[in-house]
């Protein structure tokens, strides 16, 4: 069990209710972005359905396109390697370092490398490793971890950067004008990119027909360390698999429309084998998606693209920020996937949710989110993962609405008090008055007024 | 047609005048309608929690009160989407099944089954339509924001018939209001910070009454508004299409 | 058993019986015209941060580009305009450090989304688009598709070590949502239809 639950970790985050404010109107002008693009194409739903169609149809051949995608990419020079697990994939990572007598390594933005804790891995067998994308390298010189998969640094405001800059990159005290943080960072970086001989890149799509993957950035970060590197290191899981490349025309219109309301990515950069006289790698990992694949509850939460679309409609999600969530993918999709790695530590995150359904509706490629938070609150229960308090509460109620009798007294006693009324259930049975009052206490009951006005069908 | 009554507990307890006026509501449009006395509550207080499994008692409940009528009206989306999405008995299947099919929340009912056209009801307020999650994305009353989908809206559909009455219009048309079940005491801090924004919406647009097809919604709103002694008010959409404020 | 054959089998055990490929015929109507390709193409192009200019010939994109940046005394490289300006030959990429400009050729573009498509047929090097301050594209007018889906179609059986589609100049906006041209890569970009 965490330390603090999500709720705890909210209740703090909202203590400054203006910074609160300010969160969640910056994630909101995403999502509004998000619906201009995606109003603006007639047939956004159809294609939706065909994304959710494609990714189905590959998770129920997997098995089969993996192999394709391992034999097509062997065949173009690229060297394919398998991880069951994190540190599996880790140690891979280090061998192919050592084997090159590399020390420092250039990485954009893969949040597999972080599912993996790759950073602090490297780090701690003396490799140092530096993020490329500007929001990771923030939350990096910050020594936070990202707070949204797409926007690793949306939780900090300007100020705190400028003064992370000031810091590490000598930017003027004082200045935070993004333009100015943006270009120190560029010519900071840019010397990084010239000087990396291994660069590691996360994997947005894995074409089964051909072999290739593509990455996608709007900074061109990707693409500056692969190229400039003698070797390029591919980091994807196992579900990142496309079957055919004409399914990329599909997804590339689905997912930045869904991320950031943007037509397509700046950069959508596709890897088909390694340049001459360089050495591509792609690392295949597991790490616990064959076991969500053997959910059927579950599986389709494997369809994720991560566009990051749940995140910004998540009501929640904009006022508790991506640390309440304290895992490596925040947001109704976090959550829906955190149970499946550690579901003692997680249990608390598919509760983390008004089950509102905003999520579901605004994933390009269907997973019923919402729907899959209430399966996981009946598996965690049914795992005993809950306060035994509440489940005494609970049994206490189950008897207590199943029997008319029983409901009657209860009902006298909560039109005095919220206290016994059925959402009350938990130990913290006082949160309602907190910062709300109770409904006015009517004279009569709606079935005390019916018994004395109708006499009919009793 | 003979329609029973499902009155959710908190709205029997607290918001008696909402169950009249869909009772009368109904009784004006020809139904025959009834009040099963022994109902109690659909379950869904459990089941959100993660207690589907001891729901089991309360289902029979539900099915031997409400197994006899042809329709099952409630004034309230998010637990006819419970009904709908989770009732189950295994001594009657076919009965459960029928009641899934047949039980309808108010303003469904009376645009797809009585397709009312017109209402003899006046309300001379601005009013804020609050779209509750349950019946909006579950039981699709509305078009969902999200959707690149053709507008509808059956709530508005029936408003616009009532006399005298200003629909305003709001920046976030559909963004929950954060009570959520047990979310709104587990998750205090996240769920009253949603509803504070949802009523400023309202009230920045000038609304005088929130009005929605779900009381857990507007029960927590309300609870917020009269906390910070705010002016607006919440009323169920039931009272509005019954004539106005009694 | 090796990690490959374990992940490989729990696949096969796990996953669901096979489900169908979805009907795509939607996405492909018959009803392209050039003319309104190109008409979306600039304007998508524009709002995403691109500058489009229509030209006859490639003096008159020398013209453009010597108006809108100050490139006395600085290095241009070019795949296309070997004449005018230096045609990249070297064999460590990283030389490419200092380029100002950079003009090259493109497949095709893209009319919903402004991107361009390249890849390795037109020049090996992988690195010329993304490392100078600023880039400009040259595309034949008539090579414009309506969506990506068609685009697509264009590559479907092509081989290719590299390609790329590219849409703007390199940007970023992960400080409070403040739009940035010139992330890491290009600063701008301009697109030449002919």
């Amino acid at each position: 069990m965490k330390v603090a639950d999500h709720a705890e970790r909210a209740k703090v985050f909202n203590e400054d209710e203006k910074r609160v404010d300010w969160h969640d109107e910056t994630l909101w002008f995403v999502r509004h972005k998000r619906d201009l693009a995606t109003h603006g194409i007639p047939e956004w739903e159809e294609l939706r359905e065909a994304g959710s169609q494609i990714k189905n149809h590959t998770l129920s051949n997997l098995n089969q396109y993996l192999q394709d995608f391992e034999k097509n990419a062997l065949a173009k020079g690229t060297v394919i390697h398998w991880a069951s697990d994190a540190k599996e994939h880790n140690e891979i990572v280090l061998e192919l370092l050592k084997k090159h007598q590399i020390t420092e390594m250039v990485k954009s933005k893969s949040m597999l490398t972080e599912e993996c804790h790759l950073n602090p891995f490297l780090e701690a067998n003396g490799i140092e490793v530096i993020d490329s994308d500007l929001g990771e390298r923030i939350v990096q010189l910050a020594g936070e971890a990202p707070s949204h998969i797409v926007l690793p640094c949306i939780h900090k405001k300007k100020e705190e950067i400028g003064e992370l800059f000031h810091i590490h990159l000598g930017t003027p005290k004082g200045n935070a004008d993004p333009q100015l943080l943006t270009e120190a960072a560029r010519q900071s970086l840019r010397n990084t990119f010239l000087t990396r001989r291994a660069a590691l890149t996360g994997v947005n799509f894995a074409v089964a027909e051909t072999g290739e993957f593509v990455v996608c950035t709007n900074e061109g970060n990707a693409d500056m360390g692969a190229h400039l590197a003698d070797i390029h290191i591919a980091s994807m899981g196992i579900e990142k698999i496309i079957p055919q490349r004409k399914h990329l025309g599909v997804f590339l219109r689905l997912l930045t429309r869904s991320a950031t309301g943007q037509p397509i990515t700046t950069y959508s950069s596709h890897f088909a084998g390694p340049a001459a006289g360089k050495e591509l790698h792609i690392i295949l990992v597991d790490n616990g998606r064959t076991r969500q694949l053997a959910r059927p509850d579950f599986r389709n939460s494997l369809k994720c693209i991560r566009c990051s679309a749940c995140f910004n409609t998540c009501p929640v999600y904009r006022r508790s920020g991506g640390h309440s969530y304290d895992s490596v993918i925040a947001g109704p999709i976090g959550s829906i996937l955190a149970p499946n790695w550690d579901m003692k530590k997680n249990a608390d995150l598919p509760f983390a949710s008004t089950l509102c359904g905003s999520c579901t509706n605004v994933c390009p490629v269907k997973i019923d989110i919402h729907e899959q938070l209430y399966k996981w609150r009946q598996v965690i229960v049914k795992e005993g993962f809950v306060d035994p308090k509440k489940a005494i509460a609970m049994q206490v109620m189950a008897k207590t609405l199943a029997s008319p009798t029983l409901y009657r007294i209860a009902g006298k006693a909560a039109r005095t008090t919220l206290k016994y009324a059925p959402f009350m259930v938990n130990n913290k049975f006082n949160a309602w008055y907190l910062q709300r009052d109770m409904p006015e206490v009517p004279k009569s009951s709606f079935g005390e007024w019916y018994s004395k006005n109708r006499t009919n069908n009793d | 047609m003979k329609v029973a009554l499902f009155i959710p507990c908190y709205v029997d307890q607290f918001y008696p005048n909402a169950a009249i006026a869909t009772l009368q509501l109904l009784e004006k449009y020809g139904c025959d309608v009834s009040y099963p006395k022994n109902q109690t509550c659909c379950g869904q207080p459990m089941a959100n929690s993660g207690f589907g499994h001891l729901t089991g008692g309360c289902n029979r409940n539900f099915v031997d009160n409400f197994k006899d009528f042809d329709y099952i009206v409630a004034p309230s989306g998010s637990c006819v989407l419970h009904i709908k999405d989770h009732l189950h008995d295994e001594r009657f299947p076919a009965e459960a099944k029928k009641i899934r099919e047949t039980t309808y929340e108010l303003v469904t009912f009376l645009t797809d089954v009585l397709k009312v056209d017109n209402l003899k009801a006046s309300f001379p307020h601005k009013v804020g339509i609050h779209q509750s999650c349950h019946g909006l994305r579950g039981l699709k009353l509305a078009q969902m924001s999200e959707l690149t989908a053709p507008a509808f809206s059956k709530p508005v559909h029936l408003l616009n018939m009532v006399d005298d009455i200003e629909i305003i219009d709001l920046d976030r048309v559909d963004e929950c209001c954060g009570f959520g079940g047990t979310f709104c005491v587990a998750e205090e801090a996240v769920s009253v910070k949603m509803g504070k924004d949802r009523v400023s919406d309202h009230v920045l647009h000038g609304a005088e009454y929130i009005t929605g097809v779900d009381l857990s919604c507007l029960m927590h709103m309300e609870g917020l508004v009269k906390r910070e002694k705010k002016v607006i008010k919440v009323i169920h959409i039931a009272e509005i299409l019954n004539g106005g404020v009694q | 058993m090796t990690s490959r054959e374990k992940i490989l089998n729990a696949v096969k055990d796990s996953q669901p019986d096979l489900l169908p490929l979805p009907d795509l015929s939607l996405f492909y109507p018959n009803n392209d015209s050039v003319e309104e390709n190109l008409k979306n193409f600039i304007s998508i192009a524009e709002r995403i941060g691109a500058k489009v200019y229509q030209v006859q010939n490639h003096s008159e994109i020398m013209t453009h580009l010597k108006e809108d940046l100050d490139l006395e005394g600085k290095r241009i490289v070019s795949a296309e305009l070997d004449a005018i300006v230096d045609e990249y030959t070297g064999t460590d990429n990283h030389d490419l450090a200092d380029v100002e400009l950079m003009i090259l050729p493109v497949h095709f573009g893209v009319a919903e989304n402004g991107a361009c498509w390249l890849d390795d047929e037109l020049y090996q090097e992988r690195l010329l688009p993304f490392i100078p301050q600023h880039l400009a594209f040259i595309i034949k007018k008539e090579n414009i598709v309506a969506t990506m889906h068609q685009a697509y179609e264009l590559i479907a059986d092509k081989s290719y070590g590299f390609g790329a589609f590219i849409a703007g100049p390199s940007k970023t906006a992960d400080i409070e949502q403040s739009l940035v041209l010139g992330a890491h890569g290009p600063r701008s970009l301009r697109v030449f239809v002919v």
